[in-house]
């Protein structure tokens, strides 16, 4: 039939003015689009593979690229959109489940932008951050109960195994296979220099990277993709992996392909299969079970380290953070469904689970009236975007956040969303060599550091503006919040007054 | 008053002043001398609530919780002293003794009782003594609306109204009353609550707390306080404070020094810099009670059996100055308060932010 569903969604624009032949698109095009035709003399490209990561754009040294969503459209209809008639056309010539890669697109509400922030003024005075000491530290772990003195009276108690963080921002998993060799580095330096964490993800730890050990946090996942003693005394933390939210109920796919040598050995798996991670771990199939595989990995680390479980938001997410805050967890990671993958079936990224900024004050809400918010850290991810979110997320009751697409855009990443494809030409979720060392391992982190510099300051301004001169005295201060545009409902769940209040 | 909100219903910031006096041999001076000193900040204040709490002032009664109540009406005094009588023997009760005076409207009736948990029904609470009179104010409190414990300490007694404070003082005729220490405020909001309740200091138990300024770390510390059965019903920055210090000081049995560095912590540059000792109780206390720090301006004043206590924010945001003289501690927003009292004084500075003066009687030292 000649119904071509995966029609020209991007059009490459090419000034032929400006054009010089160079041949840089081409050389920069894993997907093929540009090529030098002998017969007109000139570029010719061919649309139908592209997916506006907008690398030829940008090494374009004449720019004369520029890349333009093709305006042939179907006829207009509000419920059969484009989108919906295409992966019909799709899905009946393939008969295979949809694919995407990182957060939905879809139209959701991000509540971030429905909130806003708090300053003083008269009444209490703001603090200038450039005059006066601001703290952004913070300490994440299982908090002691009971007062605790030697025969001398001192305070003996300690926070157990703490995870101190210069600012509450974290690099939250993406697997070694996922993501390139280049692109683990740029983090787990960046994460070094910067006194906070990367995390590896399921895909086990490379052993080019044991020396970032102490700002490193090691998944365990339910595929157990490299997990062994050693990968586990590796990290600085260990995080089991219940859930992803662009995800959720469902377990992880790299295809053989990306599995090349380097990874195989990595993940403890031959080289060019499926790595498939089911969607349960199949020793938990309830919170007893969660509790046990918890002191399993305490007891193989001699309850030197502290272990995060991180779950996907879903709906009855309280009551599940809940039972993980009493399950001997000392950290709580939440992941919202508009976070990002490196594949997911599209339909359920766009349709399974709830955004964070509900999770989140839901949980802190509820660990707050069962008394046990001070026993536990939670650290919040899915769509992080800049620093305003990051103050929102705190003030809600967040310990820190995790933050993963914000990182990739850092190192180049332009969402074009195929990550699935493997052809990543910023060098980022590929594995194909020649792309891969397009990612400078030095330049990627220092872009890191500066993005997360640039985000502690503008934290600290917003800290100041509000009198509040340590991050400990944000976390769960509602009162700095407003909503604005938002249902009685929406507020109630927020746990925040509306604008004007 | 209609048309706004009570006190409790809203969050009202409030600017003030405030003055304390402790003799450390024990001696006793009378109220009217703390206000005195609180009346010469007369512009520290606007008219809106000024009150006082004496040390040492029932020592007849001072194996007996001292229960000062507001009513609305006789209704709810009969209901709440139908509750009373349930939970508590008591030993003595009678209004306490007011003047009338043009300056102080809207008069509840104001009473006093002096009560011993009952045995029998403390035993079945299985709380301790002091868990137990605090859950009852606390269910006065919220329960029964129109009724509310503002003191319920040992051997001390809180008076507050909504006026200045001088006035406050003369229409209790607090120069009637004589103890070891006394805490004064005046206070400034910035909204008309117009409810006695909301009047400083607050207390809870023995422990009373009179504060200048407007903490941003508040829905931080409320909403962790209440995790513990404190419920923070007016809203205001002193309450809070007060619940913090009952917290960490009964029931987490930390000292006032490390009381007061967690709620004005050091900065971690500061910590990072200390010896092993002290770096390692800082970050105990600091990680452990992130979100009992307090920011923003204050100055605080912490009345307890045998003793007071003057702290300010870490960074010194809000006045405040001490001085001595003999056996006698002066603690006030301005030194002119202390000069009114006590013009000659051997000694005056004002302590650095997040400095802790704690003062107490030297039989108990």
């Amino acid at each position: 039939m000649p119904i071509n569903y995966d029609d020209n969604i991007y059009e490459v624009v090419r000034n032929q003015e400006r054009c010089v032949n160079c041949r840089v698109c081409e050389r920069q095009c894993a997907n093929l689009v540009h090529k030098y035709s002998a017969e007109y003399g000139c570029m010719v490209s061919d649309s139908m593979s592209c997916v506006d990561c907008q690398r030829c754009v940008t090494l374009c040294p004449t720019r004369a690229l520029k890349i333009i969503k093709n305006p042939n459209s179907y006829r207009d209809n509000a419920n059969w959109t484009e989108a919906a008639i295409k992966s019909v056309y799709k899905q009946a010539a393939s008969g295979g489940v949809l694919l995407s890669s990182m957060g939905t697109p879809e139209n959701y509400p991000v509540y971030w932008d429905k909130i806003l922030i708090n300053a003083s003024q008269v009444t209490n005075p703001s603090i200038d951050p450039l005059r006066e000491p601001m703290e952004t530290r913070v300490a994440l772990g299982k908090r002691p109960q009971e007062t605790v003195r030697d025969e001398n009276g001192r305070l003996t108690g300690t926070i157990k195994n703490a995870l101190f963080l210069s600012v509450p921002i974290m690099f939250s998993a993406m697997s070694y296979g996922s993501i390139s060799y280049n692109a683990h580095k740029s983090l787990a330096l960046a994460a070094q220099k910067l006194g906070i964490f990367y995390n590896t993800g399921e895909g086990g730890l490379h052993k080019d990277f044991y020396p970032y050990g102490k700002n490193t946090i090691v998944q365990v996942a339910s595929g157990r993709f490299g997990v062994f003693k050693d990968y586990l005394d590796a990290g600085a933390a260990i995080e089991i992996k219940m859930g992803q939210g662009a995800k959720p109920g469902i377990g992880g796919h790299l295809p053989g392909e990306k599995i090349g040598d380097e990874v195989s050995m990595t993940r403890m798996i031959p080289k060019g299969t499926d790595a498939i991670s089911p969607a349960p771990h199949h020793d938990i199939y309830s919170i007893e079970d969660l509790r046990q595989l918890i002191f399993s990995l305490k007891e193989a680390t001699d309850y030197t380290k502290p272990v995060i479980v991180k779950i996907a938001a879903v709906h009855n997410i309280a009551a599940i953070a809940s039972g993980v805050a009493r399950s001997g967890a000392d950290i709580i990671a939440i992941d919202g469904f508009r976070g990002g993958t490196g594949a997911a079936p599209t339909r359920i990224r766009d349709n399974v689970g709830i955004p964070i900024e509900l999770a989140l004050a839901s949980v802190d809400t509820r660990l707050r009236e069962e008394g046990i918010r001070n026993d536990i850290s939670l650290v919040v991810g899915g769509s992080v975007r800049n620093s305003a979110d990051i103050v929102k997320a705190i003030a809600l009751g967040a310990d820190a956040v995790y933050v993963a697409t914000g990182a990739l855009l850092a190192l180049g990443c332009h969402l074009c969303r195929s990550c699935h494809l493997g052809k990543c030409n910023w060098g980022i979720a590929t594995q194909v060599p020649e792309l891969v060392k397009r990612l400078n391992p030095e330049t990627g982190s220092e872009r890191l550091i500066n993005l997360i510099t640039a985000w502690k300051h503008e934290i600290e301004e917003m800290m100041g503006g509000m009198g509040i001169n340590s991050i400990e005295a944000l976390k769960g201060n509602r009162l700095m919040l407003r909503g604005i545009g938002l249902t009685n409902k929406e507020l109630e769940i927020l746990g925040i007054q509306h604008a004007g209040e | 008053m209609i048309n706004t909100k009570r006190e409790g219903e809203i969050r009202i910031p409030s600017g003030c002043a405030i003055s304390g006096i402790i003799n450390k041999d024990g001696t006793r001076i009378d109220g009217g001398r703390v206000a005195q000193s609180i009346a010469v900040m007369h512009d520290r204040s606007n008219g809106l609530g000024g009150g006082f709490a004496g040390y040492g002032i029932y020592p007849e009664y001072k194996d007996f919780y001292a229960l000062h109540i507001f009513y609305n009406g006789q209704t709810v005094k009969e209901e709440c002293e139908k509750f009373l009588e349930e939970h508590f023997e008591i030993i003595n009760l009678s209004k306490i003794p007011i003047k009338r005076i043009p300056e102080i409207t809207d008069v509840p009736l104001i009473w006093r009782y002096f009560v011993a948990p009952l045995p029998t029904k403390l035993a079945d609470s299985q709380l301790d003594e002091n868990e137990y009179v605090l859950r009852c104010t606390f269910s006065i409190n919220t329960r029964i609306g129109g009724a509310y414990v503002f003191s319920s300490g040992k051997n001390m007694g809180v008076f507050k109204a909504v006026g200045f404070p001088e006035d406050v003082a003369r229409f209790y005729k607090l120069d009637e009353y004589s103890g070891y220490s006394w805490v004064a405020h005046g206070r400034y909001p910035t909204n008309t609550p117009g409810w006695w309740g909301g009047a400083h200091p607050f207390s809870i138990l023995d422990c009373s707390v009179v504060h200048n300024g407007e903490i941003s770390s508040y829905d931080a510390n409320r909403r962790f306080i209440e995790m513990y059965g404190y419920k923070c019903t007016l809203q205001t920055d002193t309450e809070v404070i007060s619940y913090i210090f009952d917290y960490l000081l009964r029931r987490k049995k930390l000292t006032l020094t490390e009381a007061s560095e967690v709620i004005a912590a050091p900065f971690w540059e500061k910590i990072d810099a200390m010896p092993e000792e002290d770096k390692r109780r800082l970050t105990y206390l600091r990680t452990t009670y992130p979100s009992l720090l307090i920011t923003g301006p204050f100055s605080i004043i912490v009345g307890f059996d045998g003793g007071l206590m003057a702290l300010n924010d870490r960074l010194k945001l809000r006045s405040m100055v001490i001085g001595e003289k003999n056996k006698t501690v002066y603690i006030a927003s301005e030194e002119c308060a202390i000069r009114e009292i006590e013009p000659s004084l051997d000694k005056v500075w004002s302590p650095s932010g997040g400095e802790p003066v704690i003062v107490r009687l030297e039989e108990q030292k």
